[in-house]
């Protein structure tokens, strides 16, 4: 492989774009449908719409679905604890936020 | 090439029955987790965990692991016995392409590369490659160009593992917040048998600043003032991540007055708030003319902080 030069790429802010459905979130972390209801039915994901075919996830939904996947895989936590485990470390992250700000 | 001692890593004997090495794992795991952990070296170490756990937990790894003897220690050069190749069944695993893999010990020995992230999906789509990366707020605010380098392994012409470094400039949209994902398609790995390339994924993540903190679209300023500020008002600089601006305090703001700059938070539509926190701040009483004013202020103030408590 030849030494390359470092291209400028451009993206688009995922977030930004459309909303996923169930399909595109499927494919962007290489899971079956099942396990996205499981994360619904847990609350980890909360698309709008009623049915699976009208589910739309709103883009921040992918790094929670990511975030997921690597708990539930690299600690063997079922959906149930992976939405208490995210929740907690999302308080801790705010509090960490804060204490920085406060010098400690 | 480095010995690794998989024993140590998980703090195990030799001796350790298999539900022990998954207690290990599990403990050690759920502490240097990178998503769970905040340690400067948690991805290191789960990686090295996760190594471990890896050949540990696989009977036929372990006992071809086990081998190898008990005298080497971690660091030591060595190299992989002559016939280590021949015969054994766990060489199956096709190259990951994620960013970063196991150790040339690992490889060498259980070889063929570990894939860290998802499995190829079966269009022939190539895989999408995640990534993160660490911008300073500012860029949030300006744009900017960022240089980054992915590690990419692959299999080179004689089928050994290697990490390609692939050096890209990206370009930071303005507007962006910390946890959102910049997708720049086509940048993923190659697609199988002419299916289109996968994509790159970049999380982004704000450096840790001295200043400023962001939540989402907003960011938050703890400002110091001096009492007179506070008390009579005044207009203050103030630094903001798009540059200094003149603040109108208001009287008798106190300690925690939370002053909102509407549109000066992370641009966008709509843009975030700045939210300035006072905080007052006393001035020493360290020259005689300091203690005097303090004094005069005893005298003539009839203050108590503690009234509402009764005392």
């Amino acid at each position: 492989m030849n030494q390359q030069t470092p291209d400028t790429l451009s993206g688009h802010i995922l977030e930004d774009e459309v909303s996923l459905d169930a399909d595109e979130l499927c494919r962007a972390c290489q899971i079956r449908v099942e396990h996205i209801v499981a994360w619904v039915d847990a609350g980890i994901l909360e698309p709008s719409g009623g049915t699976l075919e009208d589910w739309r996830f709103e883009g921040t939904a992918l790094a929670r679905a990511r975030k997921a996947l690597s708990l539930e895989r690299d600690l063997g936590i079922n959906p149930a604890g992976v939405a208490l485990a995210l929740q907690l470390l999302e308080e801790i992250e705010t509090l960490r936020a804060r204490l920085r700000v406060l010098g400690f | 090439m480095e010995y690794k001692d998989y024993y140590q890593t998980l703090g195990l004997s030799r001796q350790a029955k298999p539900e022990e090495i998954k207690r290990a794992y599990r403990k050690l795991a759920r502490k240097y987790h990178p998503d769970v952990s905040k340690a400067a070296d948690a991805e290191t170490r789960f990686k090295e965990i996760q190594e471990a756990y890896t050949v540990l937990k696989n009977p036929e790894k372990r006992q071809a692991y086990d081998h190898l003897g008990a005298d080497w220690k971690t660091g030591q050069d060595f190299h992989a016995p002559p016939n280590w190749a021949q015969g054994s069944t766990y060489r199956s695993n096709p190259p990951g392409t994620g960013t970063g893999g196991f150790s040339d010990f690992f490889e060498t020995l259980f070889g063929g590369g570990y894939r860290s992230g998802p499995r190829q999906s079966h269009h022939g789509h190539g895989e999408d490659i995640h990534t993160k990366i660490q911008i300073p707020l500012e860029d949030a605010y300006h744009g900017a160009t960022r240089s980054l380098v992915l590690q990419i392994p692959k299999l080179d012409s004689q089928g050994i593992p290697r990490v390609r470094e692939r050096h890209l400039n990206v370009h930071i949209p303005p507007g962006v917040r910390a946890g959102q994902h910049i997708r720049l398609t086509g940048q993923g790995g190659e697609g199988l048998g002419g299916g289109p390339r996968g994509d790159l994924y970049l999380e982004v993540l704000f450096m840790p600043h001295n200043l400023y903190r962001s939540e989402g679209r907003d960011v938050y300023l703890d400002l110091p003032i001096t009492p007179w500020e506070a008390a009579l008002g005044a207009s203050v600089k103030a630094p903001t991540p798009g540059g200094v601006v003149d603040l109108k305090i208001p009287k008798n703001s106190g300690t925690g007055t939370k002053l909102r700059l509407k549109g000066r938070g992370i641009p966008g539509h709509p843009p975030g708030s700045l939210y300035v926190i006072l905080r007052i701040v006393l001035p020493p009483a360290d020259t005689d003319k300091a203690r005097a004013i303090y004094r005069t202020m005893r005298e003539e103030l009839a203050f108590n902080p503690r009234a509402h408590m009764g005392v």
